[in-house]
């Protein structure tokens, strides 16, 4: 130990150090903003304050298994709700499997591609950061548990959001209303197809590039079109809540509403991005097969 | 109490390395615990009140080399950009090394609306980054928190001079 007191220890000058510093994290914000670089350093933060995160679900954990103890009431008419609530939907469901069957001999009868079934894995959602500027939750599965980024969050009403960093053993989802964001939607009403984005603002979305004559009402639901592969086709994104058709601007401004929210601790579904249906599959590999052949005929 | 009370604190009495990370990561722990929408505004920065803390009590041991990592930290949890948080705690931790004297002859209480100035400062270089990336203004209430972290304040500095004054008092006996 030094026998000088603390009290007359001196690095370096406090300025010399405030310069390096701000130098430092204004040379990291540029790199990642700019570079992808620091995906690695993110993830290693990550793990190493996973404990944390977990010491901070705690609280609300014990509280949840608090009420599970008491509420024995409540249990009995939500289970009667419940019961009530799984014979219309397996009405509902039996339906479904009839559509689904009826769709898909359709569909071949068009030789038109197969929907798509995802996968899914059922999350929670961790913490929402308290940061105004970027719409994020954080959610407890990572990418040991099978999250991968770009997949889709939905809750039981409609979409939240995609996962942008998937961690070991959390993930970053970026909400649909993040201002970077952006989601290809159509109106459930006449199938009119659009692209909802984000504006930052809790709960809302823009409709872009909508005519100022066109087809919508107050009320009308959105629902995902498809297009891109990255949602599935036919998930409830919002409803349209406000429209103002200016003559003077080429485009109508629509906002709408989201119908899920998120809340603390709500379970959430992550379903695995759409992938290519088979038969693209088989004509890649008939594709790569010919290549092959061609190259042994070749030699 | 008096200034000269805290310097000779300061020689005889610093606060045990692991106390002060225990604090800090408590304060990440605070910063971390789900709420719901309308406290999330509210919640104050317990990180940068920590950190403001010790850098007006240990500043030896809590420097602009601590804040910078902690606001890496926050910046991960928080899954904002790389060096947001850090460059706003190293400026708060700046001037709060600089204005420590000053700092230290008022009470707790009077203390308060100086560190609440310092929150403030804090939140207005993260916003002045959000703007030059091209962020919205999220609305006056974003300053919510500074206010609440300044009335915090004398509850936190008093809880953390406790116990680590408790912890050794009878040593310096």
């Amino acid at each position: 130990m030094e026998t000088t007191p603390q009290f007359f220890r001196h690095g370096p000058s406090l300025l010399v150090r405030l310069v390096f510093f701000i130098q430092l994290s204004l040379a990291l914000m540029v790199v990642d903003t700019h570079f992808k670089y620091l995906y690695e350093a993110r993830q290693t933060i990550a793990v190493a304050l996973y404990p944390i995160q977990n010491l901070a679900h705690l609280p609300t954990a014990i509280s949840n298994l608090a009420n599970d103890f008491f509420i024995t009431q409540d249990l009995a008419d939500e289970n009667a709700r419940f019961k009530q609530q799984h014979l219309i939907d397996s009405g509902k469901l039996q339906q479904l499997s009839a559509l689904t069957i009826e769709n898909e001999h359709l569909r071949n009868l068009l030789e038109a591609t197969q929907k798509n079934k995802s996968k899914t894995i059922l999350a929670e959602i961790r913490s929402i950061p308290r940061d105004p500027f970027n719409l994020t939750v954080i959610l407890d599965k990572g990418f040991q548990n099978g999250a991968q980024n770009g997949q889709v969050i939905v809750d039981h009403l409609g979409v939240i959001g995609q996962i942008t960093h998937a961690y070991p053993w959390s993930s970053e989802a970026t909400l649909i209303t993040d201002k970077d964001h952006s989601i290809p939607v159509q109106i459930l009403r006449n199938g009119l197809r659009s692209v909802a984005s984000g504006t930052g603002k809790y709960k809302t979305l823009e409709l872009n590039y909508m005519a100022n004559n066109v087809d919508i009402q107050e009320g009308d639901q959105i629902v995902t079109s498809g297009i891109g592969g990255v949602y599935p086709s036919g998930l409830p994104v919002a409803l349209v809540s406000k429209i103002k058709r200016d003559i003077s601007s080429a485009f109508a401004y629509i906002i709408c509403t989201t119908i899920a929210g998120v809340d603390r601790n709500k379970q959430v579904l992550i379903l695995s991005p759409q992938l290519p249906p088979e038969n693209l599959m088989d004509s890649a590999n008939i594709y790569l097969e010919d290549k092959e052949s061609e190259k042994n005929d070749a030699h | 109490m008096t200034p000269t009370n805290y310097s000779k604190e300061e020689i005889t009495l610093p606060a045990k390395s692991w106390f002060i990370i225990l604090s800090l990561l408590v304060g990440l722990l605070l910063n971390l615990l789900p709420v719901n929408e309308s406290l999330l505004i509210l919640r104050p920065d317990f990180v940068a009140l920590v950190l403001l803390f010790w850098g007006a009590y240990q500043p030896q041991r809590v420097g602009m080399s601590v804040a910078f990592v902690m606001g890496l930290l926050m910046d991960v949890v928080n899954s904002s950009m790389f060096g947001q948080h850090a460059l706003a705690y190293s400026v708060m931790i700046f001037i709060v090394l600089l204005l420590r004297r000053r700092i230290h002859v008022f009470g707790l209480l009077k203390q308060a609306p100086q560190i609440g100035l310092l929150l403030l400062f804090a939140q207005f270089i993260m916003l002045l980054t959000e703007l030059l990336k091209r962020s919205d203004f999220p609305g006056w209430h974003y300053f919510l928190a500074s206010f609440t972290g300044m009335l915090l304040w004398p509850l936190i500095s008093l809880l953390l001079k406790m116990s680590h004054s408790s912890k050794h008092d009878p040593n310096a006996l």
